[in-house]
Order: structure tokens, then sequence, then C-alpha cells
């Protein structure tokens, strides 16, 4: 087990690499001079010159690569040009709502998402798994700003059980960080929930006919525990795999909730900082992303011991 | 006498008219969906006949309910809500049809080398991985904000971050292709090169390209009106959902359909295509069973 571990983590070195090339070739090796890209449309020829100055834009491409990944690996990404201010600050500062919002995101999503896949496996072919599977179709189908403001629009405008947008930290009672979270966690829950839903189904419906599920029911198991018990562990495996996947789709999805419901995350700061062609915050958020979702599918991989012994080798 | 295999060189093509009538015939869910679909398209076509002008701005007339010649009302330039919804249409299917068309050409050619196992496969799907950890929406919005507002920018910065997934799909089943005994059989006589991937390879795998192409398409619809919605890479002069619902957004509580009629149309032609593509997956998968669909 623990050389499959390593061999999965010394895998990821290359990814990280290649990610952090392609970051810095985003801004690097578009046409056009990246200082004058880097300080905006309204910078004076000395602030472009100070850019140059700063970013060793006179050395040779590689040189520079290796100066700026050097410092990315010290945790340092350069300063906003808005704000001045270093990046990994900026991100650290903006962490907590996006991580609540995340972790709420999660929880809404499984408590869906479970449930849904594992009823339509149960009963294929009925009213209720097709119900189910329609209700997933729409869930990927409707864009998430468009759910976020229906959601909004009935349950904050109309019935005003929650705030029409805006964020309390968990400093204001971890109480009101959910009420203010709930309802962007749901128009994001909606459409991940929708995918893993899918694929819960799909994975359940191949491990029910399994002749060890037969056992287990001729055992006189109930029902609930083959499901629960038997089945979800082997369907395990693709779950986690999808979970780890839509991650990805999770992340976009947040920059945009983020706007909609005005929280002052991650997702902001990449939206501001797009708005006002703050560059080097953009590549710094790119890259923090990127290597957040190398690290969750990195535990993805560690998941799939947990749940195929044949992995643990 | 008469072989199926000349009538089928003395039919030509109405011979392949034929079984697509009958295709969609076996399956209603596929003809139903593209149906739908032939609206929208339809609708972008005739927008300027059912519709008046949508760039027309009339101060005066803001925020006015329907009335005689704008049936869903004016925006907050007085502008034709119902002539910028069907106009809108444009963007969205321009952008959608051509994300899918490039990501699939690209998608093909670099899936297909690095499933026959050329030089530096390896390599690239290390490379293509590595891509795919870059979040899309993300990738996209950055570029589109580097290359400057465009429907061509639009395109490619949701193509490029699109790539990667096809070309992982092509390898994948080419692989399983080239286990087939046929393609044994075909190299053993000597099958090369194109005539090898024309006659035997592409073949196999344009159901499955198709159908992931169609769930490009949808997911490019959705991107493309993301960045509108957040005012990155569509000029906001250009009519398009998701602009008009970042337009709707200061005056939201009061005037909720503004934002409605957009996301309504945007979330019907998303759903539309998916479920087309749904519906092919399961109309070109040989272990399914025929007419189970719908």
């Amino acid at each position: 087990m623990w050389s499959y571990l390593a061999q999965r983590m010394l895998a990821a070195i290359p990814t990280m690499v290649v990610v952090a090339v392609f970051v810095f070739g985003l801004i690097n090796l578009t046409p056009g001079d990246p200082a004058v890209l880097l300080a905006g449309d309204n910078a004076t020829p000395e602030q472009v010159e100070r850019i140059r100055e700063r970013l060793f834009l006179d050395e040779p491409i590689w040189t520079r690569f290796l100066i700026w990944a050097g410092n990315a690996a010290q945790l340092d990404l350069g300063a906003s040009i808005y704000s001045n201010q270093p990046v990994t600050r900026l991100i650290a500062q903006r962490i907590e709502p996006t991580l609540m919002l995340a972790t709420v995101t999660m929880i809404f999503t499984l408590a869906m998402a479970l449930p849904f896949g594992i009823l339509a496996a149960w009963k294929p072919n009925t009213l209720i798994d097709r119900a189910i599977m329609a209700f997933a179709v729409l869930g990927f189908s409707v864009p998430v700003f468009v759910i976020g403001y229906l959601l909004a629009y009935i349950f904050a405008v109309e019935l005003r059980w929650f705030p029409v947008q805006g964020y309390k930290p968990l400093a204001d009672g971890p109480l009101e960080t959910l009420r203010s979270l709930t309802l962007p966690a749901l128009a994001l829950a909606f459409v991940f929930a929708a995918l893993i839903a899918r694929v819960t189904r799909a994975a359940m419906l191949e491990v029910l006919s399994a002749n060890y599920i037969r056992t287990a029911r001729s055992k006189g198991l109930s029902t609930l525990r083959i499901l629960i018990v038997h089945a979800l562990k082997a369907a395990g495996v693709p779950v986690v795999t999808v979970i780890g996947v839509g991650m990805a789709t999770l992340v976009g999805g947040v920059v945009v909730t983020e706007s909609v419901f005005n929280i002052p995350g991650i997702g902001r700061l990449t939206v501001d900082a797009i708005v006002r062609r703050d560059y080097p915050v953009v590549q710094g958020v790119i890259l923090f992303f990127s290597f957040l979702l190398i690290a969750i599918n990195l535990l993805v991989d560690m998941s799939y011991a947990l749940f195929d012994p044949r992995v643990r080798g | 006498m008469e072989t199926s295999a000349t009538r089928a060189v003395a039919t030509g093509p109405r011979k392949g008219r034929s079984r697509l009538i009958r295709f969609l015939g076996t399956h209603r869910g596929v003809a139903i969906a593209s149906l739908v679909l032939a609206g929208f398209v339809l609708m972008a076509l005739l927008a300027p006949f059912i519709a008046g002008d949508p760039a027309a701005i009339n101060p005066a007339q803001r925020f006015k309910g329907a009335m005689p010649g704008a049936p869903w009302g004016t925006d907050h330039l007085g502008r034709d809500v119902f002539a910028r919804s069907m106009f809108g249409a444009r963007h969205s299917l321009l952008v959608g049809f051509f994300v899918a068309m490039l990501t699939t050409l690209i998608g093909v050619a670099l899936g297909l080398y690095a499933g026959l196992g050329k030089m530096g496969s390896g390599v690239l799907m290390r490379l293509n991985d590595a891509m795919m950890t870059i979040p899309a929406v993300l990738l996209a919005i950055a570029l589109a904000s580097i290359l400057g507002a465009g429907l061509w920018t639009v395109i490619v910065a949701i193509t490029v971050p699109e790539v990667p997934r096809m070309v992982r799909l092509v390898r994948a089943v080419t692989l399983g292709v080239r286990q087939e005994p046929y393609v044994m059989a075909a190299i053993s006589v000597g099958t090369r090169g194109f005539a090898m991937i024309h006659r035997h390879i592409l073949p196999n795998i344009a159901g499955p390209v198709l159908v992931q192409a169609t769930y490009v398409c949808a997911s490019a619809i959705i991107a493309s009106a993301v960045l509108s919605f957040l005012g990155v890479g569509t000029s906001p002069d250009v009519p398009s959902w998701g602009g008009m619902m970042a337009d709707a957004r200061a005056r939201f509580r009061l005037n909720p359909e503004l934002m409605l009629y957009p996301g309504m149309l945007l979330s019907g032609l998303v759903l539309v295509v998916n479920v087309l593509g749904d519906r092919l997956s399961d109309a070109l998968d040989p272990r399914k069973a025929r007419g189970s669909d719908l």
C-alpha cells in the first residue's frame, strides 16, 4: 500500500511542473509585451518599466520561469497590481468563505446524490428511476447562475427565509454562516449532485447484479443493509472518482456562485482580478486551484486503497 | 439479381438518407431532441423576421412591461427583451457548434496519435492529464481576458480546456478497438497508416466521439453564458443570454422576468443538447436493446 501511495505522490510532481509551465506561459507566451499586459491599460511607461525590472523581463524566458517557479515554491506568487498586496495573502484572506461554501456544497451534494442514485439503481426502469434521472439531466443542464437566481428569488425575495446575498463569517456564529451559505450551496449542489447521482446509479446497477449480492439476499439480510453496506462500498471507486473529477467543475461553479451571491471568496477575487486585468492575481489563483485539484485527486487515489483491497497489493 | 452491395452502389446518397430516417424512426428520443434543437436553430436564423431590432436603445421606454412591438417588455436601456432573446440564440449556437467542431477535430487527431502508441504518446498523455487539472472555467475566463473580446476569442478560450477530455476519450476507445481481432487481421494482411485509421478505426470510434461532441456543445453553451455573464470575452453590445442576465442583476428584485426569459431559454437549449447526447449514446450503443429509449 505504501509503495502505491508513494508512486501516486511521485506521479503528481510532473503534473505540477506542467501546470506551472502552462500557467506561466499563459501570461508570458501570449503575443505582446507581458509587462504591458501585466501593467494594465492605464499604466504609465514608468510603471511598465518597474514591472519589467521586477519580473526580470530582460532575462531569457527560462531564467524567468526558474525565478518565478522558485518563488512560487516558497509561496511567493508576486504582488497584485491593483492593491500591491502579495497574492498569497490575498488568497489566504479569502479562503474561509470559499472553503465553507465548498464544504456545505459537498454535504448537500452527497445528501442528495447518494440516496437518489441508490434508489434509482434499486428500482431500475421504474417511474421513480426515470424521475430521478430526468432530474439529473435537468441538474447539469441548468447553469448554476440560473438556478442561483431562481433560488434567490423564491426563497430570499419572496419567502424571505434566507438572505438574498452576502456571507456571514464563522466569527458571527456557525448558524449564521450556514444560513448565508444555504442558497449558494444548494445552487451548486444541484449541478454536482446530478453528476454523482448518475454515476452512483450506474455503479450500483453493476454491483447489484453480482453473485455476492444474491448470496447476501439469500442469507436474509435486509435490503437496506445490502444496499448501504455491501453494494455502496463496492460502488465506492467510480463514485469517488467522479467526485474527484467533478471538483474541477465545482471550482468553476464556485467562481460563478460567489459572483451571484456576492460572497467575498477566492472566486470573487478571481472575477475582480479578471475585470481589473490584475494578471499576477489571476495567475496565482489558477495555480492555487490547480494544485488544490491535484491534491484532491491524490486523496481520491488514496481512497481507492480504502474501497478496493486489490489496490493495496 | 441484386445483392446488397450492388444496391448500395446503385442508390448512393438516397440510401444514406433513408437510413437516417429509419434511424430516427427507431430512436424517437433522438428524433424529438433533434427537432427541438432545430427549433432553436430556426429561432436564431429567423430572428430578424420575427423580432425587432435588438440593439435599438430607447431611454424613454426603460423597464416597460409587455407592449405592442416588445411582447417581453424592455430592459434598462429600453431595448426590446424579446428581440434580444431571439438574437441571443445566435451567440449560444455559434459558440456551441464551433467549440464542438474544433474540439472534435483536435481531440480526434491527438487521441488517435496517442491511442496508436506513436512516438511521444506517453508524454502527450501526461501533458493532457496535467491540462485536465486546470479548472476549465477559470482557464476559459483567463484566456478570454488575455485574448480580448470577440467571438473567436470565446470559441478558442472554451475549446482549449475542452480538448483534453476528448483526447482521453478517443485514446481510450482507440486502444479498445486496436485489440479487436478484425484489426489484428487487417494488420496481418498489410493494412497500414491512414487506410487502417480510415477503414477500421474511425468508423468504430465515431459513435462515442459524436456523443462526446454533443456534451462538449452543451458545456460550451454554458461556458459561453458564464463568460458573458461575468463580462469577459463578449462585447456587451452583442445580444447574448448570459449578458442579458448580467444586465438584469441590478433590478433583479423588481424585474425578475428580465432574468427569467434568457435563463429559461439558455437552460432549455442546454437541456435539449444534453438529452440529444444521452439518447444518441443509448441509440449508438449496440449493447443496449433497441427501442428502449423514451
